[in-house]
C-alpha cells in the first residue's frame, strides 16, 4: 500500500492479546528445583549488597530504638528484612505475555524465593564476619559498633552468620509464597501487615488523638509504654484487619465502581458527599489533637500546598521545574518584608491578608521574569536552567548587596502572625490555627487545579505536556500557555511561603535550599503527577511519615536517612511505576486489550496485503494504470 | 497559472479568475545543503482536493511542514488567502485556517478522545483563567460549545469515536482510529484548508476505501480545501481533482490523475527510484 515506506508501526502496544493471555490455572507448575539459578544469584547478590549498604549506613542501629511490636520487631530489624522479602517475591515474578510460556506458581516459587532470600540475608552474614575480623571503621565511618551486637543478637559472629542465612531464607520463602497464595489471601495478608505497620507508625498521632478524646485506656492496651504495639494489641489488630479485609473483599471495589457508574446529579451528590466528609474529618481532627500533632499537620499542609502548585507546572504542563523553591522563598520573603516591623528598609507593616495581595503580585512577577527566558527551552536544558534560577533567588536573598532589604544571612525575624480579619491571629505558637489556614489555602489550590484542568487552559497545558510541537501546530501558543502555568504554580507556591513566614516568625535563606525543590518534586512524582488526589495523598503520606527537608515526620528516627529514602523512592518509582501511585489517567484494561486485539488483527491484514502484492501488480497492469504498475514494480525491486 | 485554473471546476461553480486559497511561490527548504524543496510553485483553490505524490524523500512532508511553519522556508513565499505566512509561528498559521495531520500519527496520547478534539479548538476560543475559576456563564457556554463541536467532528466517523470512546485515553485506540482521530482533531480547529499526510497508511483495504469516501465528504459537506499526500494510487484516483508529483523537491508533473499517471517523467521517477533502491 505504500511505496517503499513501510506502514508506521501500529502504536506502542506490546504484543499482548486477550486470546493468548490464558488463565494461570491450566498452565502446569514447574518442578521445584528447575530454577533459573543465574537470575537468583544475580538478584541475591544485588540484594546482599543492598543489605550491607543499609547496615553500614547505620540505619538499623538508629532505627532499632523504634519498636514496631514490643519485643518482637523493631524498625531497625524491619529495615533488614524488607530486601529479602522483596527479592524473594520478585524472583518468582513471571512476565505474562502472549507467546511467552508461563507456569502455575507453586513450590518452585517458594524454593526460589528462599534461595534468593538466603543469599540476600547472607550479605549480613558476610558483613558480620567482616566486622569481626577487620577494622572496617577506618574507611567506613558511619556505622556504629553496636551493629555487630545487633546482627548477632548478642550471641556472637557464628550465630549471626547462621541466623541471617536462616532469616533470609524464611523471609524469602514468604515472599515466594505471596506468589502462590490466591489473590484474596494475598490481599488479606497485605492488609494485616500494612495495618500493623501503619498502627506502629501512627503511634504518636493516635495516642495524641486518643488523649484528646479521653480514651487513653484503649491506647494503653494497644501500645506498650516504651513504644511499639503490645503483642496482644498486635494480634488483635492483625486479626481484626484480616477479618475486615476478608469481609470487605470486592465490596470496596464494587462501591467504587458503583460511584463511578453514577452520572449527572447523582454523581455530583456522591462527590460532594465525599468532599464534605473529608473536609469534616480534617476540620474536626485537629480539635482533639495536641500541639505536636497539629504542628505536624501544619507542616504537611504547607508541603501539600507546594505540591499542588508544582503539580500544575510539572504534572499538567509538563515543565520540569527544579527550582520551584524560588517561589516558596519569594512568597515567604515578600510576606515577611510587607508585614514585619523588623524588615530593614521597608516599613509598610501591612496586615497579613493585605500583604498577601502584594505577595501574589510580586511572585507572579518573579514567575514571569524567570519563566520568560526559561520557557523557550525544552527538556533537560529547561530543568537545568530552573535549577540555576532556584539557587540564584536564594543567593540574592543571602547577598550583602540586598541585605538592606532581606537581612542577608540574618534573615528577617519577628514576623507577626497572620491576622484573620480581626478574628484570630495565626502564628507558630498555635499550630492548630496554622493548620486551619493552610487547609483553607489547600482547598483554594485544589479548586484552582480542578477548575483549570477542566478548562481550555488546562487542556492546552496537557497538550503541551504530551507533544509540544503538535500542540503548537494545533493552534496553541505554547509560550504563553507555559508561562501561564509557571505563574499559576508560582502564585500557589507563594501562598505556602506566606503562611510559612507567619508560622515560623522568621525567614532565612537557609530555609530555601535546593533540597526543598527536590523533596516537593519527589512527593509529586510519588503520588502521581497530574492527579490532584494522588498529589495530595502522596505528599501527605510522605511528608507526614518521613518529614520535610527540615521538618520531622512521624518516623523521626528516619531524619538522618530521609534523603537516602527519598532518593531510593524516586529511583524505584521511575523504574517501576513512573505514572505514580495513583495515575492521572485510569487505564481500563479490558478496553485496552480490545484495541490491542484490533491492532494485532490490523497487522495481520497488512501482512496479507504484502503477500498478495504480485496479484495486485498484475491487475494493475491490465487496468492500464502505468503509475500503479510502475509503483508496484519499484516496490518489489 | 494555467493548469490549476480549470481544476476547481469539477465540483464547484467557480470563476476561472478565482483566487487560490493557498499558493507557494518558488518555495525552497534547505536542510544544511540538502534541498528538500526547490522552487516549488503550487496553488490550491477553494473547494479543491489536490493530491501530492512522489517517491520517498521527495519532500512531500517537508512541504506540509513549511506551510505550517514547522520548518522555516529558506526561499520563496507562501500565501494563504493572499497573505504571506512567512515568519508566522505555527499556532498563528493554524488560527489563520490551516490544519494538518501527521504522517506518523501524533495524538495527545494520554488525553481522552474528546479532549483531543476539544484542545484543538484553543485558538477559536477566548475564556481566561478567571472565567474558569469564577465559572462564569460565558465560560460554561464556551465549554458547552467546545464539547458540542468536538462531538460533532467525532461523529463524522460514525460510531467509531463516539459513545464510551469519548472518555477513553487516545492511546487505547486502534491504529485506524488513531488516524481518524487525527483528522477529527484537525477538523476541530475550524480550518479552511486541511493537509492530510498519508491518511490511509497502515489501514486495510476496507478501511482505506471508507476513508477515501470521507475525504470527499470533508470537501463536499464541510467545505474544506484539501491537500493530501498519499501513496495509495487507488485513493489518489478516487479523491483528487488534481495531482501534483514531486521528486527531489521539484515538481515534475501536475494535472488530473489520468494525465499524470501516463506522464513519462513520472514513470521514470518511480521506476528510477525502484531500480536504484
Ligand atoms: N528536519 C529535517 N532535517 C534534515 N533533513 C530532513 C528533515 N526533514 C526531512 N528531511 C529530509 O528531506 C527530504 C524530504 O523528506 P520528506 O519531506 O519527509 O519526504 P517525503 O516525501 O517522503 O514525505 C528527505 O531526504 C529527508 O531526509
Ligand atoms: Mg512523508
Amino acid at each position: 500500500m505504500s511505496l517503499a515506506e513501510p506502514p508506521a508501526a501500529p502504536g506502542p502496544s506490546p504484543s499482548a492479546s486477550p486470546g493468548g493471555d490464558g488463565s494461570s490455572d491450566d498452565a502446569p507448575p514447574r518442578p521445584p528445583f528447575a530454577q533459573d539459578w543465574r537470575r537468583i544469584a544475580r538478584m541475591g547478590a544485588i540484594g546482599a549488597i543492598g543489605q550491607i549498604f543499609i547496615s553500614l549506613s547505620n540505619m538499623p542501629v538508629k532505627l532499632d530504638g523504634r519498636a514496631i511490636i514490643e519485643g518482637v520487631l523493631s524498625l531497625g530489624y524491619l529495615s533488614l528484612v524488607v530486601l529479602p522479602l522483596a527479592s524473594g517475591s520478585r524472583v518468582g515474578h513471571q512476565i505474562r505475555r502472549e507467546g511467552v510460556p508461563h507456569h502455575r506458581p507453586g513450590a518452585h516459587e517458594i524454593i526460589g524465593g528462599a534461595a534468593c532470600g538466603a543469599l540476600v540475608g547472607g550479605g549480613l552474614s558476610l558483613l558480620a564476619v567482616l566486622i569481626a575480623n577487620f577494622d572496617l571503621r577506618e574507611p567506613l565511618v558511619n556505622w556504629s559498633p553496636i551493629l555487630a551486637d545487633l546482627l548477632g543478637f548478642n550471641r556472637g559472629t557464628a550465630f549471626a552468620v547462621i541466623i541471617w542465612l536462616a532469616i533470609g531464607a524464611a523471609v524469602g520463602a514468604a515472599g515466594g509464597l505471596l506468589r502462590v497464595v490466591p489473590p484474596l489471601a494475598r490481599r488479606v495478608l497485605w492488609t494485616m501487615v500494612l495495618t500493623l505497620f501503619g498502627a506502629a507508625v501512627l503511634e504518636s498521632l493516635t495516642t495524641d488523638l486518643a488523649e484528646g478524646m479521653g480514651i487513653e485506656g484503649l491506647i494503653e492496651w494497644f501500645y506498650a509504654p516504651r513504644g511499639g504495639l503490645t503483642i496482644t494489641g498486635a494480634i488483635a489488630l492483625a486479626a481484626g484487619s484480616g477479618v475486615l479485609a476478608f469481609v470487605a473483599r470486592g465490596r470496596i471495589k464494587g462501591a467504587k465502581s458503583r460511584i463511578d457508574a453514577l452520572e449527572g446529579p447523582a454523581r455530583n451528590r456522591a462527590n460532594l458527599g465525599l468532599i464534605l466528609a473529608t473536609a469534616a474529618v480534617l476540620v474536626i481532627l485537629p480539635m482533639f489533637a495536641g500541639k505536636l500533632t497539629n504542628e505536624l499537620l501544619a507542616n504537611v499542609g504547607l508541603f501539600v500546598l507546594l505540591a499542588l502548585g508544582l503539580n500544575i507546572v510539572v504534572g499538567l504542563a509538563g515543565i520540569l521545574d527544579l527550582g520551584y523553591v524560588a517561589f516558596f522563598a519569594v512568597g515567604s520573603y515578600s510576606a515577611a518584608v510587607l508585614t514585619a516591623a523588623t524588615s530593614p528598609k521597608i516599613h509598610p507593616e501591612l496586615p497579613w491578608f493585605v500583604a498577601l495581595i502584594g505577595v501574589v503580585l510580586l511572585t507572579g512577577l518573579v514567575g514571569l521574569f524567570i519563566g520568560a527566558p526559561v520557557i523557550r527551552m525544552r527538556g533537560d536544558y529547561l530543568a537545568i536552567v530552573t535549577l540555576g534560577f532556584g539557587e540564584i533567588i536564594r543567593l540574592l536573598f543571602l547577598s550583602d548587596w540586598l541585605s538592606g532589604w532581606f537581612g542577608g544571612s540574618q534573615g528577617i525575624t519577628n514576623i507577626p502572625g497572620a491576622e484573620i480579619f480581626g478574628l484570630a491571629t495565626v502564628a507558630g505558637t498555635d499550630p492548630r490555627s496554622v493548620f486551619y489556614l493552610v487547609l483553607a489555602f489547600c482547598a483554594i489550590a485544589i479548586y484552582v487545579s480542578w477548575r483549570l484542568e477542566r478548562s481550555r487552559i488546562g487542556r492546552a497545558w496537557m497538550a503541551v505536556r504530551e507533544d509540544e510541537t503538535v500542540a503548537e501546530a494545533m493552534g496553541i501558543n505554547t509560550v504563553n500557555v507555559k508561562l501561564l502555568a509557571f505563574v499559576v504554580g508560582a502564585v500557589l507556591g507563594s501562598f505556602s511561603g506566606a503562611i510559612f513566614s507567619a508560622k515560623v516568625g522568621s525567614v532565612f535563606p537557609a530555609s530555601f535550599l535546593i533540597l526543598v525543590s527536590i523533596v516537593i518534586l519527589v512527593v509529586v512524582i510519588f503520588g502521581g503527577m497530574g492527579n490532584i488526589v494522588g498529589v495530595v495523598a502522596g505528599s501527605a503520606v510522605l511528608i507526614g511519615v518521613l518529614g520535610g527537608p527540615k521538618q520531622p515526620g512521624l518516623l523521626a528516627e528516619f531524619s538522618e536517612f530521609k534523603l537516602l529514602i527519598y532518593g531510593a523512592l524516586l529511583v524505584w518509582m521511575m523504574l517501576a511505576r513512573p505514572e505514580g501511585l495513583i495515575p492521572s489517567v485510569r487505564r481500563t484494561r479490558e478496553l485496552h486489550q480490545e484495541e490491542m486485539a484490533q491492532d494485532a488483527w490490523l497487522r495481520g491484514q497488512t501482512e496479507d496485503d504484502n503477500g498478495g502484492r504480485d496479484a495486485t501488480a498484475s491487475t494493475a497492469a491490465t487496468s492500464g494504470s502505468t503509475v500503479e504498475a510502475a509503483r508496484l514494480a519499484g516496490e518489489s525491486a | 497559472m494555467s493548469a490549476p485554473a480549470q481544476a476547481a471546476s469539477g465540483t464547484q461553480a467557480s470563476g476561472p479568475a478565482q483566487q487560490p486559497i493557498l499558493e507557494t511561490r518558488g518555495l525552497g527548504v534547505d536542510f544544511g545543503g540538502l534541498k528538500a524543496l526547490d522552487g516549488l510553485d503550487l496553488a490550491v483553490y477553494p473547494g479543491e482536493i489536490v493530491s501530492v505524490i512522489g517517491p520517498n524523500g521527495a519532500g512531500k512532508t517537508t512541504l506540509f511542514n513549511a506551510i505550517t511553519a514547522t520548518v522555516a522556508a529558506s526561499e520563496g513565499d507562501i500565501l494563504f488567502e493572499g497573505e504571506s505566512l512567512i515568519g508566522l509561528d505555527p499556532n498563528r498559521v493554524t488560527s489563520r485556517g490551516i490544519a494538518r495531520t501527521f504522517q506518523n500519527v501524533r495524538l495527545f496520547a494520554n488525553m481522552t478522545v474528546l479532549e483531543n478534539v476539544m484542545v484543538s479548538q484553543h485558538c477559536r476560543t477566548r475564556q481566561s483563567v478567571f472565567g474558569a475559576l469564577l465559572y462564569t456563564k460565558a465560560f460554561r457556554n464556551e465549554e458547552a460549545e467546545i464539547t458540542e463541536r468536538g462531538k460533532e467532528v467525532l461523529s463524522f466517523f460514525g460510531s467509531r469515536l463516539t459513545g464510551y470512546r469519548f472518555d477513553q485515553p487516545a492511546y487505547t485506540l486502534s491504529y485506524a482510529n488513531r488516524r481518524r482521530l487525527e483528522i477529527a482533531r484537525a477538523m476541530a480547529t475550524q480550518p479552511k484548508l486541511i493537509l492530510l499526510d498519508e491518511p490511509v497508511a497502515g489501514m486495510n483495504p476496507t478501511e482505506s476505501a471508507e476513508l477515501t469516501g470521507l475525504i470527499g465528504r470533508l470537501r463536499d459537506e464541510w467545505g474544506f480545501a484539501i491537500v493530501v499526500i498519499e501513496h495509495d494510487m487507488e485513493v489518489v484516483r478516487e479523491v483528487s481533482d488534481r495531482v501534483v508529483v514531486l521528486d527531489h523537491g521539484v515538481k515534475i508533473a501536475e494535472g488530473d490523475y489520468a494525465d499524470v499517471s501516463v506522464d513519462p517523467q513520472v514513470i521514470e521517477a518511480y521506476l528510477g527510484h525502484g531500480a536504484t533502491a
